[in-house]
């Protein structure tokens, strides 16, 4: 049984340990509000880059001259896979779902025989695809310097992509982030960005007629490099909210599960102290019978 | 029957700007200025660097792009774009900035007609500001 010393140390530090946690899921709420706001003020955009992207390919006559971005390169060879985690750790399973995601569809690809690329963006998914997966990752590009997801971080990331693409480095991208449900549940997703897949969702009449200003090749060719840029970027947003998300719900745990071991704890602490105060009465009480 | 309509203008980060009561827009559209009243025929075009002109009921405004999607549909004018700003918010030094910036890049795409022209046109709408 450990001395009572011990015990008082050992209460000491799980209570500055929660003091720590208590503080992190604090600075993790007021930052989850925030990047939750900016993600839904993000949404409107993307919304609006995918309607207008759809009707131009609906409106497209001349299907054989699609741009490549859109239609792809006609192979299936070689994936791209864009892994997005985040910088730091400490929080739940935020990047372990989204490693396990993209695990999953490695080994679907590598059973399918097609070949593999990484790029990792932020440090911690670097870290754990690393050991596994070394020679196939690429690139490894992390924003830790920049405070919230901003744009031009994701035109960075988006033009990398075109580039390799342009140069048939791969065929087809996917990219892998969390999407914010609520505070609970992030879902992780693959999204598949080149070619793009676009569903024509039951809301679009194919009888609107745009008149296009130039052409709708040169328009689309404008267009969707720019809208690989929103997909990230919306996925950047997605992820912080996530990542702001699941941090506060792990450490929420960890304060309550340290809150229960302080509990745990002083019960031991208080049940020993008693031993040893009864000990030691004992002591005295035999001692003076036996005079 | 009245003559507005409604804009709304969007980069990645929020909704910049939305208002209903707009009775011309002139966007520095690529193939040339283009002014959009209500009822325009359903269009999609993009901008080259410019001056976006927005007259409505309280007045005139400018904003200063340099790039962007516009679509046009039901009365409904949507502008995408990456860079806007209210050029009553542009002082002196940022726009020099910005014109010092295009200045350097305008060297780089010397073998590319298109973004030189883009550049170019930049340089001009930056200098008319000045």
């Amino acid at each position: 049984m450990a001395s009572l010393d011990d015990l008082k140390k050992r209460i000491a530090s799980v209570k500055s340990t929660q003091k720590i946690t208590k503080a992190m899921k604090m600075v993790a709420a007021a930052k989850l509000r925030r990047a939750q706001e900016s993600a839904e003020k993000g949404r409107p955009y993307s919304e609006k880059m995918n309607n207008i992207i759809l009707n131009l390919s609906i409106g497209i006559s001349d299907k054989d001259s699609l741009p490549k971005l859109l239609s792809g390169t006609g192979k299936d060879k070689i994936h791209l896979c864009v892994v997005m985690t985040s910088d730091r750790g400490l929080c739940g399973g935020f990047n372990s779902n989204i490693i396990k995601k993209a695990k999953n569809y490695f080994f679907k690809l590598s059973r399918e025989g097609k070949d593999l690329k990484i790029i990792t963006v932020g440090t911690k998914g670097y870290d754990q695809l690393r050991r596994v997966y070394a020679e196939k990752i690429i690139e490894n590009i992390s924003f830790k310097s920049s405070k919230n997801a901003n744009y031009s971080d994701a035109e960075k990331v988006s033009k990398l992509i075109i580039e390799k693409f342009e140069k048939e480095e791969f065929d087809v991208c996917t990219i892998f982030y969390n999407q914010f449900k609520n505070v609970i549940t992030q879902i992780p997703q693959a999204q598949q960005i080149i070619p793009l897949i676009h569903e024509r969702s039951d809301g679009i009449k194919p009888d609107d007629i745009y008149e296009f200003e130039p052409e709708e090749d040169e328009i689309l060719n404008n267009l969707l490099p720019k809208n690989i840029s929103t997909q990230i970027f919306k996925a950047m947003l997605e992820n912080s909210a996530s990542e702001q998300g699941s941090r506060m719900s792990a450490m929420d745990n960890a304060t309550r599960n340290a809150g229960e071991m302080v509990d745990k704890l002083t019960i031991e602490y208080n049940r020993s102290r008693q031993a040893a105060i009864t000990k030691e009465l004992i002591e005295i009480i035999s001692g003076a019978e036996s005079l | 029957m009245s003559e507005q309509y409604k804009i709304e203008i969007v980069n990645p980060e929020k909704s910049f700007l939305i208002k209903d009561d707009v009775t011309e827009v002139v966007l520095p559209a690529f193939e040339g200025e283009m002014g959009i009243l209500k009822d325009h025929i359903p269009i999609i075009s993009f901008l080259k660097p410019g001056i976006i002109k927005i007259y409505s009921k309280s007045g005139q405004e400018n904003y200063y792009v340099e790039d962007g999607i516009v679509e046009f549909k039901n009365n409904n004018l949507s502008i995408l774009t990456s860079s806007i700003d209210n050029i009553k918010n542009m002082n002196k030094s940022k726009l020099q900035d910005l014109l010092k910036i295009a200045e350097q890049e305008v060297v780089k795409f010397e073998n590319n007609d298109q973004l030189k022209y883009l550049i170019d046109q930049k340089i001009d709408v930056l200098k008319s500001l000045n």
